[in-house]
């Protein structure tokens, strides 16, 4: 199957060994598929660029604010009444602050959250999904249980009701946004393990006297590496939205520090007079979504070949 | 019988889970230290007095709480802090006309749009037609309500001239606010509606109805479409959870004085009890919509067993 539909787009692959891991044979029909491919390029370039490029000497600080330079067009130096030349890629704010590296310094606090609190989610969600899974019954019974009635709670406002309690602490946006974002998680995690738990390799395990946590930790969650990695990857830009609501909001990233969805919110606010500010956050954001959600759809095309696209 | 069952056991269930979230909100907005009043110097001491009375602020959180849900059995929500004068009550029903508007409006928006949509690109499957509008509803899906939301208002309200781009009293700002909130559940809905047609399509008895020489139009519309439909019925609870976080943003956009904006101007200054009172009513509408979703599931689809787990 590997080897004919790859003839079929006509790129060259390795013949397949009888032999190749799951892992590679992913990757393999990964390679295959370009939107996603160029989505997971664009979504490291926009990562290093954000995390990397600021530390390049030259790029303005996003919060030093410049009140003789307010809103230059795009590509324009100048020169401040202090005597200090900026150089303005995407033009500057209406407080004279550059917009190209206030989008970079969005993007890591976006970014920062997205990943941060999906690896809270992720953590969360598979230990509780395995465990229910392995230990079934009773447990499992009550455990999913609750997970039901807490997918009835409307989540937005259980958010904002922690984040307004607790001061728009940074740090703590990132956990309750994980928090709230691992059920999805547990319930794929669970379905995997209850499949896996009466497989002989788990007997074997067992037979050699492993106690159940081992059983979990290092047998059962490392095989459910699969729809984990898939759901992880669509569990960033779902977080990235929310953190970015909550900015919009006004409840999350307070100034002057920024996020992609604060930088958005002031666009919004100054949409009449300079639309710069709104379009620019707005495509880097849009298009960072974009990129995480194809990729996501590609790898799970790549992991599970049996639900394809369509 | 069975049915009447389940109805029962199921709106058991609904008000099991509506005590759990007015339980959680209580508690958890009383978390912090400090009592809503404490801070507010303008109450006269006998009126603060009276308040104490009645609510019982000045005891302890678990006397509260058996005091709160012994008022709102009486459905007394009681006063707002923030808006002097007014009780919760009050404050809920001059702003839910406002939000239950531009949500159900919204809502229909993302049905008429999305199912019809996602019907003709399973239709036309794997063509360019379908390429383009799946394309189209992902865009939809990946541009958030809040970049959205001020690019219409940019271009219908200020370049076109067409709405209203804020306000609620004599303004049509609230026909933008409906379709921003409706255009991200359209794309949602069109992509739903497309993946399920697909799979309806693929079955045996559609192969039969082809075969037995059924026309297309005919087989889609009469065959699949109540089976293509089903997860998109299934899908509207989580949509009218999600919608009620999005009218947030948009009454905020547009300056509509919803309940959303209530809820986090009463969040944001600690307005215990009418934030008690909105989330109430969020949950209500949230519970009752999981519930006829529930019952509309079962009348589309037979065969799924009416089971309380």
């Amino acid at each position: 199957m590997i080897s004919s539909s790859a003839s079929d787009s006509g790129v060259p692959v390795v013949e397949i060994e009888k032999g190749s891991s799951l892992g590679k044979d992913a990757w393999y029909r990964l390679q295959k598929n370009k939107l996603a491919m160029f989505s997971f390029w664009f979504f490291i370039a926009i990562t290093l660029i954000c995390f990397v490029v600021p530390l390049i000497p030259g790029i303005p600080n996003p919060n030093k604010t410049y009140p003789d330079l307010k809103s230059m067009d795009a590509f324009q130096s100048a020169v401040s009444k202090d005597g200090e030349k900026v150089f303005y890629l995407l033009g500057s704010d209406y407080l004279g602050r550059d917009i190209f590296s206030r989008i970079l310094s969005g993007g890591r606090v976006s970014l920062g959250v997205g990943f941060l609190a999906t690896f809270v989610s992720l953590t969360i969600g598979v230990l509780y999904g395995a465990v229910a899974g392995f230990i079934g019954g009773r447990l499992d019974t009550i455990m999913m249980r609750i997970v039901d009635v807490l997918y009835a709670l409307p989540f937005m406002i259980l958010v904002i009701i922690l984040v307004t309690i607790f001061q728009n602490s940074l740090w703590l946006l990132f956990v309750c946004i994980g928090a709230v974002e691992w059920l999805t998680m547990s319930r794929i995690v669970r379905g995997q393990v209850l499949s896996l738990k009466n497989q002989e390799f788990v007997e074997a395990a067992r037979s050699l006297g492993l106690s159940n946590w081992r059983i979990i930790i290092r047998h059962l969650i490392p095989n459910t590496v699969g729809p984990v990695i898939v759901y992880t990857t669509l569990t960033v830009p779902a977080v990235m939205r929310l953190e970015a609501i909550l900015s919009f909001l006004g409840l999350g990233v307070q100034p002057p520090h920024a996020s992609w969805g604060s930088l958005i919110k002031e666009g919004a606010d100054r949409m009449v007079s300079d639309q710069a500010l709104l379009i620019y956050p707005s495509i880097v954001f849009a298009a960072t979504l974009f990129a995480l959600n194809f990729l996501g759809d590609g790898l799970r095309d790549a992991l599970d070949p049996k639900t394809s696209k369509d | 019988m069975e049915g009447l069952k389940y109805i029962g056991s199921r709106i058991l269930q609904s008000f099991f889970a509506l005590f759990c979230i007015i339980t959680i909100t209580f508690f958890l907005v009383r978390l912090a230290p400090g009592s809503p009043l404490s801070d507010e110097k303008a109450i006269p001491p006998h009126l603060l007095a009276q308040m104490n009375e009645k609510y019982g602020l000045d005891k302890s959180i678990p006397v509260q709480y058996v005091r709160y849900l012994g008022l709102l059995s009486r459905g007394d929500l009681g006063p707002s802090f923030a808006n002097k004068g007014f009780t919760v009550k009050e404050v809920i029903a001059q702003s839910w006309p406002v939000s239950a508007i531009i949500g159900f409006l919204g809502l229909g928006i993302a049905l008429v749009i999305g199912i019809p949509v996602g019907v003709f690109a399973a239709s036309k499957r794997n063509t360019n037609t379908d390429y383009f509008l799946m394309g189209v509803a992902m865009l939809g899906i990946c541009l958030p309500t809040f970049v959205i939301g001020p690019l219409l208002g940019l271009l219908f309200g200020l370049k076109l001239d067409w709405f209203d781009v804020a306000g609620w009293e004599n303004s049509t700002a609230w026909l933008l606010a409906s379709l921003t909130l409706g255009l991200y559940y359209a794309a949602y809905i069109a992509r739903l509606t497309r993946g399920s047609m697909l799979d309806v399509l693929s079955q045996d008895y559609i192969r039969t109805a082809r075969a037995k020489g059924v026309g297309p139009l005919k087989i889609l519309f009469k065959h699949a479409f109540r089976g293509g439909i089903t997860p998109v019925v299934a899908y509207l609870g989580p949509a009218l959870a999600g919608l009620i976080g999005g009218s947030f943003v948009v009454e905020q956009i547009f300056g509509l004085p919803g309940l959303g904006q209530h809820f986090i101007k009463a969040a944001v200054n600690r307005d215990l009890l009418l934030i008690n009172g909105t989330v109430t009513v969020f949950a209500i509408l949230i519970i009752a919509m999981n519930f006829i979703v529930d019952l509309v599931q079962a009348w589309l689809d037979p065969r799924r067993k009416l089971t309380t787990s």
